[in-house]
């Protein structure tokens, strides 16, 4: 399939990235090759196979409900790049 | 004495056992080789002073019987270390400075070693070359102008020019073995869940593995023993006992079935190629293994599965970077969203976004049966290949890499290009299981190349023993004029 300036428009809106229109024309061409080449899978009937869920033969490990840590929260902010002592600090999101 | 910094891991380990040399005297010649290195641009961040003071101590007080005592490690920057800025080959993640230690890093200083410096990467370990770091290219020590290959590239070309005398390096598609066959030297991709992912920035975490970067087999077996073992904070670590690799490391592979996957053989592969292969079965068999004809029927839809899967796991993975909690925020932008979206716009690079943008594509309403579900349909049939041979075969031989090192920039505008350099060592994340990559040879251009061999789930032992066996048979030189010195 060909992916055109629209859906790469309303992908990168999804993903969060903002684009200039420079690069979703490179990033069209790009993606359309991807795809045309991911879309080779077409050619195998999957109709009767199951979809591989997880790759270990042995169930995830589910553990214990208990507290292990806290009372870090100078460490947890510490790489924020805005923050005041208590919180992470962004944009003004209510009027 | 050949030169220090020269010997294999294991050769050093026992100098400083038998007391013949210093951890200070180690460590300094090999802060020596990272000075004077001006062009590989394999070390994003050195930490030379920190590693001399950890010699010193450990110089005072020798604890001898640890696996690796008074090893200095430089490790791929996609490690976090305490206190030390790990940065995944990203601006995204520049200024970042880990308050924890991962697992594996963690399990090494345990064993006596400790922190030389953090290894140049492809952008959050999306890459085959290294070209996508937003730390610059990293040059081959093979010749100038020459990738390392990637992810793992800073940490292949530091290992192969004498910067550091192991590393590790995480393999999500290939981004182990493929450098270590660009660079001549050794790299396991173990089974999926033998080396904890704790504490690793995350690619793609049903495919990411972290494994040893080695000069020698002994080495790799050494460091795989060192680096293994159960770990409660992932949850996808296998809780099993805890191997001694090194120890019952053997070359007698005698009765022992390698399997040759005709997929394999893909059009237009250059000579060289094949002649390493027919040299690998060769030498295998004058070993007492017996070669038997393999199919893998589904070996060419792994790559076009792998670009839905990684991609789908990589878009979700990074939807962690938002500019809040850490890593870069861009100062553009009037509200929230407009802050995300130029975070995000800003600090990742193109071949990044290009991924985030096919995973969202894939797992996004009406996309999602067409291009992921179908993905993990054929993912099914790729591992079951896998398992249906494996009742036959030991172990798989293949070539590591469709071709020797390329130049920096030849395939940059060309992601397909690019991508089909993983086509060998793609599967085997895919299914899981573990692979390691040899030098065997070289090219007209002495450029070297790798053979990878691909074992059963947890069968590192025997994929060692064979890698051995063939290693001793090969007798690889690599052979470096020290023109990055200049």
């Amino acid at each position: 399939m060909s992916i055109d300036k629209d859906k790469i428009k309303h992908i990168s809106q999804l993903a969060r990235i903002s684009l200039d229109s420079k690069k979703t024309d490179a990033l069209a061409k790009d993606l359309s090759s991807i795809f045309k080449f991911i879309e080779q899978l077409n050619e195998i009937n999957t109709d009767k196979t199951e979809p591989l869920s997880s790759i270990l033969n042995e169930p995830l490990r589910s553990r214990e409900d208990v507290i292990n840590d806290g009372k870090i929260r100078e460490k947890v902010l510490k790489n924020s790049p805005q923050k005041n002592e208590e919180f992470f600090i962004v944009p003004k999101v209510i009027e | 004495m050949t030169e220090l910094t020269k010997k294999s891991l294991t050769e050093i380990t026992n100098l400083i056992k038998k007391k013949e040399i210093k951890s200070e005297e180690l460590t300094e010649s090999f802060i020596r080789n990272i000075e004077k290195d001006k062009k590989l641009n394999s070390f994003i961040t050195k930490c030379s002073e920190s590693a001399l003071k950890k010699a010193k101590n450990f110089d005072k007080k020798p604890e001898l019987k640890k696996l690796l005592p008074g090893i200095p490690i430089a490790v791929k920057d996609l490690f976090c270390t305490n206190g030390v800025k790990t940065t995944a080959g990203s601006k995204m993640l520049e200024n970042f400075i880990p308050n924890y230690e991962s697992t594996i890093t963690n399990n090494l200083w345990n064993e006596g070693a400790f922190l030389l410096g953090k290894l140049n990467c492809d952008e959050y370990a999306m890459g085959s070359s290294n070209e996508t770091s937003y730390f610059g290219n990293v040059m081959n020590p093979i010749a100038k102008n020459t990738v390392p290959g990637g992810s793992s590239g800073g940490s292949a070309s530091a290992l192969a020019a004498n910067l550091t005398p192991t590393t590790i390096g995480t393999d999500t598609g290939g981004s182990i073995r493929q450098p270590a066959s660009f660079t001549g030297t050794v790299g396991l991709k173990p089974t999926y869940g033998l080396c904890s992912r704790w504490g690793i920035v995350a690619f793609a975490s049903s495919l990411d593995q972290a494994g040893p970067m080695t000069k020698s087999v002994e080495d790799c077996a050494l460091m795989l023993e060192a680096m293994a073992g159960f770990d409660e904070k992932d949850s996808t670590s296998i809780n099993k006992k805890k191997e001694n690799y090194s120890k019952n490391l053997s070359d007698k592979i005698k009765g022992l079935k390698i399997g040759i996957p005709k997929e394999y053989r893909v059009e237009n592969m250059p000579k060289e190629i094949d002649k390493l292969w027919e040299n690998g079965k060769k030498i295998l068999k004058e070993s007492g293994a017996e070669i038997i004809d393999i199919t893998l029927p589904n070996t060419k839809y792994a790559l076009p599965t792998y670009y839905i899967v990684a991609p789908a796991e990589a878009s979700s993975n990074l939807a962690r970077y938002d500019g809040v909690k850490y890593g870069f925020r861009s100062n553009r932008g009037n509200n929230l969203l407009e802050m995300y979206e130029n975070t995000r716009s800003e600090g990742f690079g193109d071949e990044v976004k290009r991924r985030i943008l096919i995973g969202t594509y894939v797992l996004s309403s009406g996309y999602y049966d067409a291009y992921y579900l179908k993905a993990q349909k054929v993912r099914y049939l790729i591992k079951n290949d896998f398992d249906q041979v494996f009742k036959k075969v030991d172990a798989i031989l293949t070539p590591s890499t469709p071709s020797s090192a390329f130049k920096i920039g030849e395939k940059k505008d060309d992601p397909i290009s690019m991508y089909l350099n993983d086509i060998f060592t793609v599967p085997v994340n895919l299914a899981g299981i573990p692979a390691i990559s040899i030098p065997a040879g070289t090219d007209n251009n002495n450029y070297p190349l790798g053979l990878q061999l691909i074992g059963k789930p947890l069968d590192e032992q025997k994929l060692l023993n064979i890698a051995f066996a063939a290693e001793k048979k090969i007798n690889f030189k690599q052979t470096l004029k020290k023109w990055w010195e200049k």
